[in-house]
């Protein structure tokens, strides 16, 4: 066989070559690690607490649930700006009917949270209909749609909606809203049991179709180094205690892992699996790197974008559901100019904004760099307005290195 | 002589006030390379956008082994073996080889994509065709000119193409390439797969095909076999629109 990759000459592999590990991504895990060991210098050492990072966790949970969304959109050509204002909206409408009356319907929450994924689920697919069958640029809808949300959020509502039902907060992570030390573990330990079984059995069918495999110490650095990074978070969600335990002769209690991380993880590992092994996710991929070609191997490009933006709607309720039962009330503010957050996060994350290229596990990263730099700096005393100086600075050398690394690689 | 793979009728189709295609009859047998010349605007590419279902004609009928069908969308003309590789080459570029080869029909297992089954399956194909293509998973867009005509040839016959629609495969290739194109066409020639091959290159098409049909102004000049005319009469067909002194191969 000609193209057995068996027989190909052997040829010098650089290290990272060998190691399988995207350049970009490595980049970004070392973005990650010079900018906490900054942050816990600048900060005298608060930063990387038990306490911050478990803070840090539940803050990148929101942006977490939705860039993988944001993702998906940008590898299709496409962008949502008004994620931002939806969160918002979808938010106000879930607090409003689970609010006891008069201020509210007193619904129950469950209920008040379906619904509000339910128009969130419909202002995407509307986003998505408007750009795909009639041709307006999504640029345009979905800045329509945040100025239209925002304000409508207002006319809903001008004041606070709350306080929120309490089962309801436990989305947010506040009270009793983390899952404790024995699950963190459980769940811990599965994901590594998983990412070596995947590993291990992936590799044995490889072989057995003599493809070519990653030499054996590459396989276990790389396996190393993934799990030694759970159990580490395992171990520090665990040494946070919840607030009040641990003093005063009161028994520690470990706090856990924080619901809305658990939601994200949960988002994000799924969105992983579904770019990579279903279909959908590959169409998403050829829409964006040709939809001419796509149409003409007759996948259903139109149809695929309006998937596409239900799905961003789909998450950016859940996302408002989480900040909602975090802050345990709904703000007409809420979720303001999240939108460049969650965009940020997936273009330092490697999402090429002409779309065709991007993964959901260096948007995850791309999120976890937006929050953290966003916690440390209002750890070390900057102001909220002086920190989105910050931040637009740093999504656009982002950008920049984004090109400039593409423009190397040969692409766009 | 043969039942014709294709038989297109009287073809006519109208673009606001330009007739692109006036009353046009083609056919191709099987393992039949058939060249459709003709200048830009000849009407050579809407013909074989017809068969291909990317347009609908106006009237006329269109026959695939005999039987008359209607073709009104790309994968309509797939299901009757018709495959079509366009100049473009119609690629996702940012999608390696075999997840090109399968683009729109991925095998699967259950909802889960058949990886490995894919890879298997890509290679058979591409060693059939004799191509060597160092790694099926790169992005195609790393590919040379030779390699990516290659996909996108390697989707098409394994799909088991019994027709094959060729819009200019050698224009984007070297000398090297160009060659390998032509021993690729002469196999699935010899598979018995009839041909259309769109080409400016009236050496490609004197060395490849059978017979050629030269297109003017949206209409059919004539159809002659290849050994019967020389560059010359082909060119008068093609500037002129004048019927060389030679028998209609129709």
């Amino acid at each position: 066989m000609q193209n057995a990759e068996k027989n190909r000459p052997p040829e010098r592999r650089s290290l990272l070559a060998a190691l399988g590990v995207d350049n970009q991504l490595l980049t970004l895990l070392l973005a990650l690690v010079v900018v906490w060991i900054g942050f816990q210098i600048w900060s005298g050492g608060i930063f990387l607490s038990p306490r911050n990072l478990w803070t840090l966790t539940a803050q990148t949970a929101v942006v977490g649930i939705m860039v993988g969304g944001m993702v998906l959109v940008i590898v299709a050509r496409q962008i949502d700006l008004g994620v931002g204002s939806v969160l918002g909206f979808t938010a106000m409408i879930m607090a409003l009917l689970q609010a006891p009356p008069p201020i509210g319907a007193g619904l129950n929450w469950i209920l008040a949270v379906l619904i509000g994924i339910a128009v969130g689920v419909l202002i995407g697919a509307f986003n998505g209909y408007l750009s795909a069958f009639w041709g307006v640029p999504a640029f345009v809808v979905t800045l329509a749609g945040m100025l239209v949300f925002r304000n409508g959020t207002f006319s809903v509502s001008s004041f606070t909606i709350g306080p929120l039902d309490e089962t309801f907060q436990i989305l947010g992570g506040g009270i009793n809203g983390s899952i404790g030390a024995t699950w963190t573990w459980i769940i811990g330990l599965a994901i590594i049991a998983f990412v070596v079984w995947q590993t291990l059995t992936g590799r044995v069918r490889r072989q057995r179709n003599e493809f070519s495999v990653r030499p054996v110490w590459a396989e276990a650095l790389v396996l190393g180094v993934t799990t030694v990074l759970i159990l580490a978070f395992v171990i520090v969600m665990n040494s946070y205690n919840v607030p009040g335990t641990g003093v005063d002769n009161i028994p520690a209690v470990a706090s856990g892992m924080p619901v809305p991380t658990l939601i994200a993880l949960a988002v994000l590992g799924y969105l992983n699996w579904m770019t990579r092994a279903t279909r959908f996710g590959r169409y998403i991929f050829a829409i964006g790197g040709n939809p001419e070609a796509a149409n003409l191997a007759g996948i259903n490009v139109k149809r695929m974008m309006v998937y596409i933006f239900m799905l961003m709607g789909f998450l950016t309720a859940i996302a408002g559901a989480v900040q909602a039962a975090r802050l345990n009330s709904a703000t007409p503010t809420l979720g303001r100019d999240l939108e460049l957050t969650v965009i940020a996060g997936a273009v330092i994350g490697g999402t090429v904004l002409s779309g065709g290229s991007g993964t959901i596990l260096g948007a995850a990263l791309g999120a976890l760099l937006m929050s953290s730099l966003e916690n440390g700096l209002g750890l070390v005393g900057v102001r909220t307005e002086q920190q989105k100086i910050y931040l637009g600075i740093v999504l656009l050398l982002a950008v920049l290195w984004n090109s400039i690394s593409n423009r190397r690689k040969g692409g766009r | 002589m043969t039942t014709p793979i294709i038989e297109m009728n009287n073809i006519s189709l109208r673009f606001g006030g330009n007739q692109a295609l006036d009353d046009v009859s083609v056919n191709l047998r099987p393992g039949e390379v058939v060249g459709l010349l003709g200048h830009n605007g000849a009407g050579k590419s809407t013909l074989i956008k017809v068969l291909s279902g990317a347009y609908q004609a106006d009237s006329g009928s269109i026959k695939i082994a005999g039987q008359e069908v209607e073709i009104r969308s790309p994968q309509d003309s797939q299901r009757h073996g018709v495959e079509t590789i366009y100049q473009t080459l119609a690629l996702a570029d940012n999608l390696d080889a075999v997840a090109n080869v399968f683009l729109g029909r991925e095998k699967v297992n259950g909802i889960v994509l058949s990886e490995d089954e894919m890879e298997i399956e890509a290679r058979k194909v591409l060693d059939r065709l004799r191509v060597k293509i160092p790694s099926l998973r790169v992005p195609v867009q790393n590919m040379s000119g030779g390699q990516r005509q290659t996909v996108a040839i390697a989707r098409a016959v394994y799909f088991k193409a019994k027709v094959l629609i060729m819009d200019e495969p050698t224009a984007a290739l070297g000398p090297e390439e160009t060659a390998k194109v032509s021993e690729l066409i002469a196999a699935l020639k010899a598979e018995g797969v009839g041909i259309f091959l769109i080409s400016h290159d009236l050496h490609d098409v004197f060395d490849l095909a059978d017979r050629c049909t030269v297109m003017k102004n949206g209409k059919v000049v004539g159809t002659v076999n290849t050994k019967d005319v020389n560059h010359d009469q082909v060119l008068g067909m093609i500037i002129g629109g004048v019927m060389p002194n030679v028998p209609n191969a129709t």
